[in-house]
């Protein structure tokens, strides 16, 4: 299987990702339940908290709450687990690799050979980074899993998001799929005409002439859509509606949300 | 003699080296359910994206109830919002026209850029919704639709402006037969509603049920225009216009030969 290939595979483990999520985001859990201007609204400020506490336990706890959180939903921590903290521990150990050498302070270890000292502080640095992403990973996946992608943009508007912003990416949301589709349609059509393998030079020169031809056929599309929106009035501005609903476990959750916040920031002083 | 809804004068109309349409005239009179016929290429779509404002000729002249259609006053509010709500395209590829990230959405989307009060517009998508049958589909999102089900909502998308002009790009195509059939049960239907229908299509089995008149097109020419009747007894025009085709197939008793007779050509 060669680089665009992979990638291609990759996008689409991805996109089969996203179609699990919007299952997952029709379960009947807690947050599923939350109004999705109430979850951004109190995830956001749960990962401001928990980036800016400056002790451990604190964030700790914060990780801990966005757990129970994810049980309530139905949201398994074993998926979590695959999902998020695994992929995360790689990504954020790798930039904290060097902390522990690069920090000075109390020498806890040396590196055989090399003789590298490994400081104390070097090493709490490098746990608040990680717990840090971990937390704030965690509680972003949460958000996604729990919510419909395209209500979760609606959901920004509360952020003042501008409509246009929330529009673009709704339809680049809608669109991807069917790039991607025709994309996959484009390599299996040319895989079912092949016999043997390619020389590196010839699957680079194809991999360019699908490039080239998936560039063409978004313009194409993107043309073409822009005339769908005319045709059904569109001239320049963008409208939404928003649909969302207010009930009482929103305020619940929302001033649940508060209180833990507060706590974070009080505590992790 | 009323107005004609569209009045198209000697139009032509180039794709770069291109001509998709040349010299056409026609006019298509209020209340009407016109076909136009045509094989791949003889300039139907292209027209049809000229009558809504999407394409403009190089040369000619198109007027909508008897006023010009132009770039420019299609520039002008006072002119496009009335034509926009007035006149409705369902895209042949309903992809292009699902744009949104729900159905619900996608119906909502003509009623806000014509800015309808919001409550109305709730009230009409969910109305819209239950007569096409597609309010279990109001959440998802255009990509887990079939194309049945795509078609529907993109009709819906159009009607929910209650257009008085309905312009239809080949609307069985890429159907199945239960969901085509569905489709035109529903052109049919749309005719109680006194709209002028204008569809494309090269499917002459559905042409006596979705039309009261027709053209043909080759090569973006008007070749021939009468009631379906009269154009569909014309086998030597619709073998000529590659709407039917000679070809060989076995009867009942196992002779095998080939003859021209009405077919239409289904993609």
């Amino acid at each position: 299987m060669n680089f665009l290939e992979r990638t291609l595979t990759s996008f689409l483990n991805a996109m089969e990702h996203a179609l699990d999520a919007e299952a997952l985001a029709k379960a009947d859990g807690l947050l599923q339940r939350v109004d999705p201007r109430t979850k951004v609204i109190g995830i956001l400020t749960l990962i401001i908290a928990a980036a800016t506490a400056h002790k451990l336990w604190v964030i700790g706890a914060v990780f801990a709450i966005a757990l129970a959180l994810a049980v309530c939903s139905r949201i398994s921590p074993l998926l979590l687990a695959r999902r998020v903290w695994i992929p995360v521990l790689l990504f954020a150990g790798i930039i904290a690799l060097p902390a522990p050498f690069a920090i000075p302070g109390r020498v806890v270890w040396r590196l055989p050979g090399l003789g590298w000292a490994l400081t104390a502080q070097g090493l709490l640095s490098a746990r608040y980074l990680v717990t840090r992403v971990e937390t704030a990973a965690t509680l972003s996946v949460l958000l996604i899993l729990s919510t419909p992608w395209t209500r979760v943009l609606k959901a920004l508007r509360v952020l003042r998001v501008p409509v246009v912003v929330v529009v673009i990416l709704g339809m680049a949301y809608r669109y991807i799929f069917l790039l991607l589709e025709s994309a996959r349609d484009m390599l299996e059509s040319r895989r079912s005409r092949m016999v043997g393998e390619l020389r590196g030079s010839d699957r680079r020169r194809l991999a360019a002439a699908s490039v080239g031809v998936l560039m063409s056929k978004t313009l194409q599309l993107s043309g073409d859509v822009y005339s769908a929106m005319l045709a059904r009035g569109f001239r320049g501005e963008v409208y939404m509606l928003d649909d969302f609903r207010t009930a009482a476990l929103d305020w619940i959750m929302l001033s649940l949300f508060a209180g833990i916040v507060a706590a974070a920031f009080y505590y992790g002083r | 003699m009323p107005v004609p809804v569209f009045e198209v004068r000697e139009v032509t109309f180039r794709y770069h080296e291109v001509t998709a349409l040349d010299h056409l005239s026609l006019a298509i009179p209020p209340g009407k359910r016109v076909a136009l016929l045509g094989a791949n290429g003889s300039g139907k779509s292209t027209l049809l994206r000229i009558l809504d404002g999407l394409a403009f000729p190089q040369k000619g002249k198109i007027t909508f109830c008897g006023e010009p259609l132009t770039e420019e006053r299609l520039q002008n509010p006072e002119f496009a919002y009335p034509f926009r709500r007035r006149v409705g395209l369902v895209f042949q590829n309903p992809d292009i026209q699902l744009f949104s990230p729900t159905v619900f959405d996608e119906v909502a989307f003509g009623p806000l850029q014509l800015q309808w009060p919001k409550e109305k517009v709730r009230a009409t998508v969910e109305e819209m919704l239950e007569v096409m049958k597609i309010t279990h589909l109001k959440d998802r999102s255009p990509h887990h639709l079939s194309t049945g089900e795509k078609k529907r909502v993109t009709l819906a998308s159009v009607l929910v402006l209650d257009p008085e002009v309905l312009l239809l790009d080949e609307p069985t195509a890429a159907l199945d037969p239960k969901s085509a059939s569905q489709m035109i049960d529903f052109l049919i239907g749309l005719h109680g509603g006194a709209k002028t229908v204008v569809t494309t299509t090269h499917d002459l089995d559905i042409l006596e049920d979705i039309a009261d008149g027709c053209f043909v097109f080759q090569t973006g020419r008007l070749v021939a225009a009468g009631t379906p009747a009269e154009i569909l007894l014309q086998t030597s025009l619709l073998e000529q216009t590659n709407l039917v085709h000679a070809h060989r197939h076995i009867h009942a008793s196992g002779e095998a030969h080939s003859h021209p007779h009405l077919h239409g050509h289904k993609h």
